[in-house]
């Protein structure tokens, strides 16, 4: 455990390049796909909350459900779609970091769908009476809820941010762990415990944890301070 | 596109139930404009279902509900409620007049200045930044006033506006409520105060399990109550009548 | 509102930022064991300093690197087994096979040496003897190169093991790093390439039991993948590498690839 500290201290001090290289590709990787996700998951998770139409429960089940997707899973299905072979092939993109946000992005979906339908159902049932009687028509009350729920939503973000960083099996399929190319952290974690150094792998756990916590603390704070200003 | 006033409110045997249940039972009569219209009943005699069916936001279990001029899909309503318990969006109390105005089409500089009347109106204007969550109740009650006259509506439902303010508050909001009907607004007011039906109304109509069962102005209605039901309650409330 | 617009920024991050892109680069299929033995990352920067080419390892087993190449994934293959660089060639999916260097296998075992087999240079032995000790033995059992050798060492060894192993005999499926790590956990006999020995820094009680044996001697060849089959491949880029590496300065960098002052691979194309 020590030696893992150390070594995780030595890196950090050390700024090692490679090191930085690696995790700024982590964190460009995961928060494309956040931000993808959220483009796409916010609306879906508003839209649904707000529609009334026969199979809403099965949908809202199944949305539910796939916020379990294995990342491993992902990571086949996606590789199958990105390889030559695949109908997407031709796009080129697979073992780039564009297929790892690719595969992170359907991977966080469901979460991102899943947690803004809860929240912006709750928020519709306090709501709906008050839009209606303003004259609101379903989507546009859609796009209220979503801006006026926007500090539980950034909870629902940080929430879809935290599982792709915290991922293996999706990049590793997608990427091919290439040195230099498509390493991230925890992938260069999964190399290095295969490898046999484990207090390497250790000190970068726990920098890819720190790292998680420092995102996490900043948006906590945010949105503390903006709920105390807003109500 | 007709310029007519959308009263009079036309309601023909109107029903609404529930599971079976009616909590509006047979109901027919017309509101037009003029004298502010007060509906009095004990808790539970179905004042806010009849409100939101006039509304609209409730549709009829059976029977017709009829404004003068239909209203249109898009076009500014000429009616608007307030509820008992006012609900803002997390923005300041100017925007959230604006968003009503916004939703109506309207765009600025028309809009800025109609949220400016409003606001001062109401005699919120100096609390106009404010985030609109952080007001007092009765600021926010008077807020949710002032967001529903900023389209000049013809017709104003309030559905027990004071029920949830102390005694200040309220004073406060019977007082706006008073000067929109002074400014032509036709009032339509549900409550269950005996002594605001009396401060704000000039006709009242009593329900009771559902049921309209009487009509009269305010003081044919105090001092000579026709049915039974009406007569039972004003007792009930007023102890010393 | 400030973060929506945050959002946006960062979705466009990845089309914004430079680089991999427009670089010239091949996708080398090859083996975890290559990979982790450094042999690469000794390797490829001398190529891609000569030639300017990226050179993008895709490390997996023998046989999902093989699998890799037949979708069209990969530009070039390495990998060490022969008889499956053969079949692949005679599929059609490869050009032509080369030669390019050899390493060793050695059989690893716990110093407490429950089969006594340690010190020996016959690895038929040493098999026969673990399995009537009923010594612990971790197989890789993933269609590795290094699997498939130790299949055929134990059917030289006149051992059916697919019938005839026991509770003793643990296929875990796994790369070369992962298996040592769980023969190390268990203290098991295991058969590993010593590139990754060398650099296996979580040994336990585990140490070299037998080596030198002709038998362990493990061949690596390399393949353009065929691009008459697969016309994305990136022929003339990755016909480079496969010249380059068989080329007397590429034999001559590869035996220049050591470990605490020991050479990992022996560079033999013809």
């Amino acid at each position: 455990m020590s030696e893992a500290l150390s070594t995780a201290l030595a890196l950090l001090i050390g700024l090692d390049a490679k090191l930085i290289d690696i995790v700024l590709l982590s964190l460009r990787v995961s928060l494309s796909a956040v931000a993808i996700a959220a483009l796409l998951g916010l609306p879906l998770g508003a839209a649904i909350a707000v529609s009334r139409f026969r199979g809403r429960q099965t949908v809202i089940v199944l949305l539910n459900a796939l916020m379990g997707l294995p990342p491993v899973v992902v990571g086949l299905l996606v590789y199958l779609l990105l390889s030559r072979a695949g109908p997407l092939g031709a796009l080129g993109i697979l073992f780039t970091p564009s297929a790892m946000v690719f595969a992170q992005a359907i991977l966080i979906l469901p979460i991102i769908g899943a947690l803004s339908r809860q929240a912006i159902e709750d928020a519709w049932r306090e709501y709906e009476e008050q839009l209606r009687s303003l004259g609101a028509r379903r989507m546009t009350a859609a796009l209220t809820l979503l801006w006026d729920t926007r500090f539980s939503l950034l909870t629902t973000i940080l929430a879809g941010f935290g599982r792709a960083a915290a991922e293996v099996g999706a990049v590793m399929i997608v990427g091919g762990n290439i040195d230099g190319v498509t390493r991230v952290m925890t992938t260069t974690i999964a190399l290095e415990t295969s490898k046999g150094d484990l207090p390497l792998a250790l000190g970068l756990g726990m920098i890819l944890i720190a790292i998680v916590i420092a995102v996490n603390a900043a948006a906590y704070l945010t949105k503390e301070l903006a709920q105390r200003r807003y109500g | 596109m007709s310029n007519g006033s959308i009263l009079p409110l036309r309601l023909a045997d109107v029903s609404f139930a529930v599971g079976g249940r009616p909590l509006i039972d047979r109901v027919s009569l017309e509101i037009g404009a003029g004298p502010s219209t007060i509906i009095l009943g004990a808790n539970g005699a179905g004042k806010s279902v009849l409100m939101r069916l006039m509304h609209g936001l409730l549709s009829p279990t059976s029977g017709r509900i009829d404004w003068n001029v239909p209203e249109r899909q898009g076009a500014p309503r000429k009616q608007a409620m307030v509820f008992q318990r006012p609900v803002m969006l997390r923005r300041s109390a100017y925007a959230n007049v604006a968003y009503a105005l916004k939703l109506a089409g309207i765009r600025e500089p028309q809009r800025g200045v109609l949220v400016h009347e409003s606001l001062e109106s109401v005699g919120l204007l100096h609390l106009a930044r404010r985030p609109a969550r952080v007001l007092s109740g009765g600021e926010q009650q008077r807020l949710a006033l002032a967001r529903a006259w900023a389209l000049h509506p013809e017709v104003l439902f309030l559905d027990e506006p004071t029920a949830s303010l102390d005694p200040g508050a309220a004073r406060e909001i019977e007082s706006v409520i008073k000067a929109f009907d002074a400014a032509g607004t036709k009032v339509v007011m549900a409550t269950h105060n005996l002594g605001q039906a009396r401060r704000l109304g000039d006709e009242i109509l009593f329900l009771d399990q559902g049921r309209l069962v009487e009509r009269a102005s305010v003081g044919e209605f105090f001092s000579k109550p026709q049915s039974v039901q009406a007569a039972a309650f004003i007792k009930g409330e007023l102890p010393w009548a | 509102m400030g973060l929506i617009r945050r959002l946006f920024l960062l979705a466009a991050l990845p089309a914004v930022l430079p680089a991999l892109a427009q670089e010239k680069f091949i996708v080398v299929a090859s083996t975890t064991s290559t990979e982790q033995s450094g042999l690469f990352g000794y390797l490829l920067p001398v190529f891609q300093k000569k030639t300017g080419i990226q050179v993008r390892v895709v490390a997996l087993g023998t046989g999902q690197a093989l699998d890799l190449a037949r979708r069209g994934d990969a530009d070039v293959v390495f990998v060490h087994a022969r008889s499956a660089e053969e079949k692949f060639l005679a599929e059609g999916h490869g050009v032509k096979r080369f030669d390019v260097m050899y390493n060793d296998f050695v059989l690893i075992g716990p110093k407490s040496d429950p089969a006594k087999v340690s010190g020996g240079r016959d690895i038929l032995d040493a098999l026969k003897k673990i399995k009537s000790a009923s010594a612990p033995f971790v197989s890789r059992g993933d269609k590795s190169g290094t699997h498939i050798a130790e299949l055929d060492l134990w059917k030289l060894a006149g051992i059916d093991i697919a019938t005839e192993k026991g509770r003793w005999y643990r296929d875990t499926g796994q790369g070369m790093g992962p298996a040592l790590n769980t023969a190390s956990a268990m203290n098991a006999y295991i058969l590993s390439d010593r590139g990754t020995w060398i650099s296996f820094k979580n040994r336990g009680e585990l140490a070299i039991a037998v080596e030198g044996d002709k038998r362990l001697f493990n061949q690596y060849g390399v393949m353009l993948v065929n691009p008459a089959k697969h016309p994305n491949v990136r022929k003339d880029l990755g016909q480079a590498f496969v010249v380059w590496v068989v080329s007397p300065e590429g034999q001559k960098t590869i035996a220049g690839y050591k470990i605490g002052g020991e050479q990992l691979f022996f560079p033999n194309s013809k």
